[in-house]
């Protein structure tokens, strides 16, 4: 029975799913990270206190995508992560410094916790920094030129822009008083580093190749993908226009950035992966060409289909547990 | 030096970093569920006191573990693709069950355990506790699963240089995995018991009058005096079966170059693998042969058996599967000595007049149990080369082609923060030590909020 399913696309689409999720979650927790210089150090305080409980279930999101690759592409795998191997090591150790940072800031002697507030912003700024630079030479079909270069250290400066400012509207949601009027500011300036980041891609994407071109403007595909940018736009207006009122009274509608915002990521991470698909390595490896054997991928869908789900609500009942303002978390 | 030793290197220098820190969370993750049952059954505030210590270790602990588990995952496809290129389809499942059964798990009630205190049910909590003890204990598992198999291997074929799954019962349930769980879970509830005991000693040195103290202190000691017996006896079957599947193993391990009867516990021995033999050996005339046949004249197999006609090496390096071995249960008998020696003085004395000496050679051994876990990881991960995966895959085959600069940066880069990271855990712990020891407050700390609210009376 397991044998008639399309296993690779089954994983393809986990996979997506896992990178998506990974790519909201543990971008708005190093998205504060990335806020940090622009905070007081109380408020700090409450920023961190606003991510503590989710953050390392947010980073297990990486693991899983990186354990999916893994598992289900062995061969892609390792064809990009060797291609990968700088940006990262650079990963590697800015979630190193940021996760740490976090308990020693808390628990160090109070003269060093100026020095793990840099690492925790420091780590989170390599770790923006270098998944923007890997998601642009990936689009750039994994080679080193000057002018992939280029362009991923463009995509590392808006991605990281990004998660700042999914960042900001987290806190606009999770926090009060001044730090939120902060976070509101911080958004209204983030949102044109996310348009123009948008922009970017969505600019230079279909010249990867023709196949990409004609996805984009064939007929009558172009059809088909018109929803992608009609629905960005609309959100990115919602967003605009809900910045200018925030934050409102009785605090209504705090929550609509960042839900809008996560819509956003969706969108955008949808575009790439229409682009790419069914490409697991730009043009050069199919996911049919790169699943490992049936019998090793059903065993683990068997898994997964258990426990995918009972995850989601786990995390789910935590978000829901820890709801309201951050704030409330203080001794008070 | 060229990419393959660095990689090992590399890869030596990030578990052997990594595991510092699950040997710390999976066992102090049930005493922290003991010392939150205690209490609530108790209601004495020295278990609350000894839980809010020690779970501010488990937390840096925790994250810890978790970003060197990250690096670990990483590096796999940039330094090993021929690993999951070979054996993908058995590795694979296992590290996915691995995540999804058991990380999952341990992140997301982490969070609700460290600070969900004030805003769950009480029971939820302590399911919370539980849970995520449970969830490093899985992932101990499934990885430790793994790595027997890297081992003994079965339950698989090769088609076309591919490793395919045939019986996962085998595979899970292979030859080894029974031991090396029980004594890597062993391993850990010893480095707790030594690093509970002996944190506690040094904060009765300074003067602490806290009682938790003293109490983490008998803890500590009643509990490394339990197990260390249980620990020795399961090293001692562990050892046996891997006689049985990996012999050079053990002929490295005993320095023993002849396959011969009456076969010496070496005491000292300086291998010497260019002379195949030893220098300035000393050791317990046919004491060997009776620890692995339990007969002085025991044939125990010699390193010179695995030596191919053509001069080809198939035994791991001996030196240092020798001497590793040596540190793992010179430590062992360490401990052995100082756990049953403090349970004699606790019996006399109480924990609170314990001789001052005694108590800084206790303080002394905090991380006694990370030297012998490591030293044991090396003795069995070492004594598998020249594998990756015993009989089917060679470390060398599996290595990327990433230039040697670029591995050697990134190496200099992981040891100067796994080096800082060090320096800041212990730093910290013996701060937080001396802190507790003045009955002073604890840093505030945001992350365990709600922990606080609990020693006000929960239901």
């Amino acid at each position: 029975m397991m044998a008639d399913l399309d296993l690779p696309f089954i994983f393809a689409a986990l996979l997506g799913l896992s990178i998506l999720i990974y790519v909201v979650l543990d971008g708005f927790d190093l998205g504060v990270g990335i806020l940090f210089p622009f905070a007081s150090e109380a408020e700090r305080d409450t920023m961190v206190a606003s991510i503590g409980p989710f953050w390392d279930a947010n980073e297990t999101w990486l693991v899983l995508a990186i354990g999916i690759l893994l598992v289900a592409f062995p061969i892609a795998h390792g064809a990009i992560l060797t291609q990968l191997y700088l940006p990262v090591a650079v990963m590697l150790v800015g979630l190193i410094l940021r996760g740490v940072a976090f308990e020693f800031r808390a628990k160090a002697p109070p003269k060093h916790k100026r020095a793990w507030d840099i690492a925790f912003c420091g780590g989170s700024l390599m770790a923006g920094l270098s998944q923007g630079f890997m998601l642009g030479l990936y689009i750039m079909g994994l080679s080193y030129t000057w002018w992939h270069v280029g362009f991923a250290l463009l995509t590392a400066v808006f991605l990281t822009v990004a998660y700042s400012f999914i960042g900001a509207t987290w806190l606009i949601w999770k926090t009060d008083g001044d730090l939120q009027k902060k976070a509101v500011k911080w958004s209204r300036e983030g949102i044109w580093g996310v348009i123009a980041g948008m922009g970017l891609v969505s600019l230079f994407t279909p010249f990867v190749s023709e196949r990409i071109f004609d996805k984009w403007f064939g007929l009558p595909q172009m059809l088909y993908l018109s929803p992608l940018p009609v629905m960005s736009a609309l959100l990115i207006g919602a967003i605009f226009w809900k910045l200018r009122r925030l934050p409102m009274d009785a605090d209504s509608y705090a929550w609509v950035p960042f839900v809008a915002t996560i819509a956003l990521f969706a969108l955008g991470f949808a575009g790439m992966a229409y682009s790419f698909y069914p490409f697991i390595v730009p043009e050069a490896l199919t996911i049919y060409e790169a699943a490992s054997a049936p019998e090793a991928l059903s065993i683990i869908l068997v898994g997964t289909m258990i426990v995918l789900p009972t995850i989601i609500a786990y995390s789910v009942l935590s978000y829901w547990i820890f709801r309201g303002k951050a704030t409330k978390l203080s001794y008070d | 030096m060229d990419t393959l030793l660095l990689s090992r290197i590399q890869f030596a220098a990030n578990i052997s970093f990594h595991i510092l820190f699950p040997t710390i969370t999976i066992a102090l993750g049930w005493v922290l569920l003991f010392f939150k049952v205690k209490f609530s059954r108790t209601r004495e505030k020295r278990w609350m006191d000894l839980y809010m210590f020690w779970v501010k270790v488990f937390a840096l602990s925790f994250a810890l573990g978790v970003v060197s588990g990250i690096t670990m995952s990483f590096q796999f496809g940039t330094n090993w693709p021929g690993f999951m290129e070979t054996v993908g389809n058995v590795a694979g499942p296992l590290l996915a069950y691995e995540v999804l059964t058991a990380f999952f798990l341990e992140a997301v009630f982490l969070g609700i355990m460290l600070f969900g205190a004030s805003r769950v049910p009480g029971w939820l909590h302590t399911l919370a506790t539980f849970l995520v003890a449970f969830g490093t204990t899985m992932s101990a598992f499934w990885i430790l699963v793994l790595n027997s198999w890297m081992h003994t291997p079965a339950g698989h074929e090769l088609r076309d240089g591919v490793i395919y799954a045939t019986d996962w019962w085998a595979i899970i349930f292979n030859p080894s995995m029974p031991y090396r769980l029980a004594h890597m879970l062993l391993a850990s509830g010893l480095t707790v018991a030594f690093l509970i005991a002996g944190i506690s000693a040094y904060r009765l040195l300074r003067g602490d009058r806290g009682g938790d103290a003293a109490t983490g202190l008998r803890f500590g000691i009643i509990l490394g005096a339990l197990l260390i017996p249980l620990q020795i006896l399961a090293g001692d079957m562990h050892g046996l079966n891997t006689l049985e599947h990996q012999p050079q193993k053990v002929a490295a391990m005993e320095g023993n170059w002849e396959t011969q009867g009456n076969v010496p516990l070496l005491l000292f021995a300086l291998p010497d693998e260019e002379a195949r033999t030893n220098h300035f050996e000393i050791g317990i005339p046919s004491l060997a042969s009776i620890i692995l046949k339990h007969d002085p004249a025991g044939v125990v197999p010699g390193l010179n058996d695995f030596v191919a006609a053509d001069g080809t090496v198939t035994h791991p390096p001996v030196a240092p599967v020798f001497w590793s071995f040596r540190i793992m249960v010179g430590v062992g008998m360490l401990m052995l000595l100082a756990s049953w020696a403090g349970a004699f003085l606790l019996w006399r004395r109480g924990a609170d007049n314990l001789p001052r000496p005694y108590l800084w050679g206790l303080s002394g051994m905090s991380f006694a149990g990370w030297v012998a876990t490591l030293a044991g990881w090396y003795t069995t991960e070492i004594g598998r080369q020249p594998w990756l995966v015993n009989g089917v895959l060679t470390t060398e085959a599996a290595v990327a082609d990433v230039p040697a600069p670029m591995v050697l940066s990134t190496l200099i880069v992981y040891l100067a923060i796994y080096a800082i990271l060090m320096v800041a855990y212990i730093g910290v712990i013996t701060y937080m030590a001396r802190k507790a020891a003045k009955g002073e407050p604890l840093p505030r700390d945001e992350r365990t909020i709600g922990a606080q609210a609990m020693a006000v009376p929960a239901e």
